[in-house]
């Protein structure tokens, strides 16, 4: 990374994570208020630093389409196959219980107000909107985004960062774009895989629980809360949360040249921050539903 | 297509560039640097232990930008464009000690990546050509095994093999023998005399290199120019007759003829930086 950001020149030191090592280094502040100033100027930096890294990839994803795209679509393939297919059993369990769980709620307080007819519905905010994505992104984030932090900080330490660059290979083409298309690709299907599953699941609860709905009258009131605006929301939902995660995961393996001593601490960095920055993209997703409705 | 070069145009150029470091922006390891790497040379440059001879093979290969002076490469002046430097870096090969196999990727898959990410030929066409390196460095028992199960001297074969695949015309190597036992050394100086010669797999055109090394003992005999990196300055030395003749003590202990210590050769670049490990 430092070679490419070296040679590069327009990109600067930003990626080599000095700033952030100086002020670790620094001695504890004197005061609360010190302390709060510094946690503010680390976070302010960390957004740097992640915008930064984010707009590199996209700058390399736009200008490189489709340089070596034999490699880089196998590696896609991959990331997809790691953050897609593989996670799909444990999907197919998540909608079960999803479903059970929103419609074993909202049977109970329907059925007092005498508002069954709503049962459908109800499934579009809670699971298409909300519940899916935000579900999905959570456990990839568990389950593929701490091994980036893990596989990279491990490349970078054993200079297979340097090697690509030294084969004339960008270390950001080859090994965070394939991630971000990947896990962007990934998180989309298994949201719509589990809202599928959610969506079936959940009239078999309500059969269960002897609630008088035919599948016909269910999908009707659940198509009838559909919009056009859900599926375009959706897939935009889904695949930034898939490219913020593979951003800031990937930030965290390569930004610095980690310890083995330093990967839990990076991989946990990377989690809060991804969760914080698909909670911030999830709030303006919902001003745009407000917006729209 | 690489563009045609008249014989006496340099492959590499540094006309008094300072070198830097990766590990700290202000740091210099060298400055004044002025060399020269024609077709068919075969440099050795010496340096002890910290002096900063991967970070002047870095700038030389272009990885790392020269801190001030020009660093000419195939008669160009290295570009800042990504597409021209990228065009100027295929022609050359850096082999680099802190630059392993990509653990993830077999040996052959090692191999063949460059080749796949700037060529992209047909499958058959990368097999033959990998095949053809897997055999002439005596890797083909390795071929499908990931790094983490191939001992250390023969990963780097395999990161020689993946640094020719692209045919360079200039290579760089640094300190290609570090490490490794009697076995494997005479392999390499064979293997890198044969290259220089001309070997077949490049179709027996003579390939120039340059090495750096901390004992240029090694080389006499195969490489055919040699230089110093020492107190921070570089200095070309001449064929071996005249760096036997050098009275330089820091040219002696690496030329092997005396065994001085190290600490009394003056302050190692180690020492001024010691983030250097």
């Amino acid at each position: 990374m430092a070679y490419a950001g070296a040679m590069r020149l327009s990109v600067p030191s930003v990626l080599r994570f000095s700033w952030l090592r100086e002020l670790g280094a620094a001695p504890p502040p004197t005061s609360p208020a010190r302390g709060l100033g510094r946690r503010l100027v680390l976070l302010l930096l960390t957004v740097q630093g992640l915008t930064a890294f984010g707009l590199i990839t996209l700058g390399v994803l736009l200008t490189k389409p489709i340089l070596a795209r034999g490699v880089i679509f196998n590696l896609v393939r991959q990331e997809l196959a790691r953050a897609g297919l593989r996670l799909l059993p444990m999907f197919l369990f998540l909608a079960a219980a999803l479903g059970f769980l929103v419609i074993g709620q909202t049977v109970s307080w329907l059925t007092r107000v005498g508002a069954i007819q709503f049962l459908g519905a109800v499934m579009v905010p809670v699971v298409v909107r909300e519940l899916g994505p935000s579900l999905t992104a959570l456990v990839v984030l568990a389950r593929v985004g701490t091994a980036h932090v893990v596989e990279l900080g491990t490349a970078r330490a054993l200079g297979e960062v340097e090697a690509l660059e030294a084969l004339g290979i960008d270390p950001v083409h080859y090994l965070v774009v394939p991630r971000v298309l990947g896990m962007a690709l990934g998180i989309f299907s298994l949201t719509v895989y589990l809202v599928l599953g959610a969506v079936v699941s959940g009239y078999v609860w309500a059969f269960l629980q002897d609630v008088p709905l035919t599948p016909g009258d269910y999908f009707r009131q659940l198509t009838g809360a559909l919009r056009g605006l859900d599926f375009a929301l959706l897939a935009l939902k889904t695949c930034a949360f898939g490219a913020i995660i593979a951003v800031v995961t990937c930030y965290h393996g390569l930004a610095q040249p980690l310890r083995l001593a330093d990967v839990s601490a990076a991989t946990v960095r990377a989690v809060a921050q991804s969760l914080v920055a698909c909670v911030c993209v999830d709030a303006l997703f919902i001003i745009v539903y407000l917006l729209a409705a | 297509m690489t563009p045609s070069l008249q014989s006496d145009t340099p492959l590499l150029e540094m006309r008094d560039v300072t070198v830097g470091t990766l590990r700290n922006t202000d740091a210099v390891v060298a400055s004044g640097v002025n060399w020269v790497v024609r077709q068919g040379d075969f440099w050795a440059v010496g340096g002890l232990h910290g002096a900063g001879k991967s970070d002047l093979l870095l700038t030389a290969g272009g990885l790392l930008p020269p801190r001030a002076g020009e660093l000419w490469l195939f008669g160009q002046p290295t570009s800042r464009t990504e597409a021209a430097h990228l065009t100027q870096r295929l022609r050359l090969g850096v082999v680099l000690d802190a630059a392993p196999l990509l653990s993830h990727l077999t040996v052959f898959d090692n191999i063949a990546l460059p080749l796949r990410y700037h060529r992209n030929p047909p499958a058959d066409a990368v097999e033959t050509a990998v095949s053809e390196f897997l055999k002439a460095t005596g890797l083909l028992p390795w071929a499908s095994c990931t790094p983490a199960i191939v001992p250390r001297a023969w990963q780097k074969r395999a990161v020689l093999a993946r640094a020719l695949v692209l045919r360079p015309e200039l290579l760089l190597l640094d300190c290609p023998l570090s490490g490794l036992d009697g076995p494997h050394t005479g392999w390499w100086l064979e293997f890198l005399e044969t290259l220089a010669r001309g070997h077949e797999l490049l179709g027996r055109r003579p390939l120039t290199l340059a090495i750096t090394t901390e004992d240029l003992g090694r080389w006499r005999g195969r490489a055919r120019q040699f230089a110093l990196l020492n107190h921070q300055r570089f200095q070309v030395l001449g064929d071996w007759p005249q760096v036997e003749q050098c009275a330089e003590p820091t040219v002696r202990l690496l030329a092997g003829g005396h065994t001085a210590d190290p600490a009394h050769l003056g302050k190692s670049t180690e020492t001024r930086h010691p983030e250097r490990t």
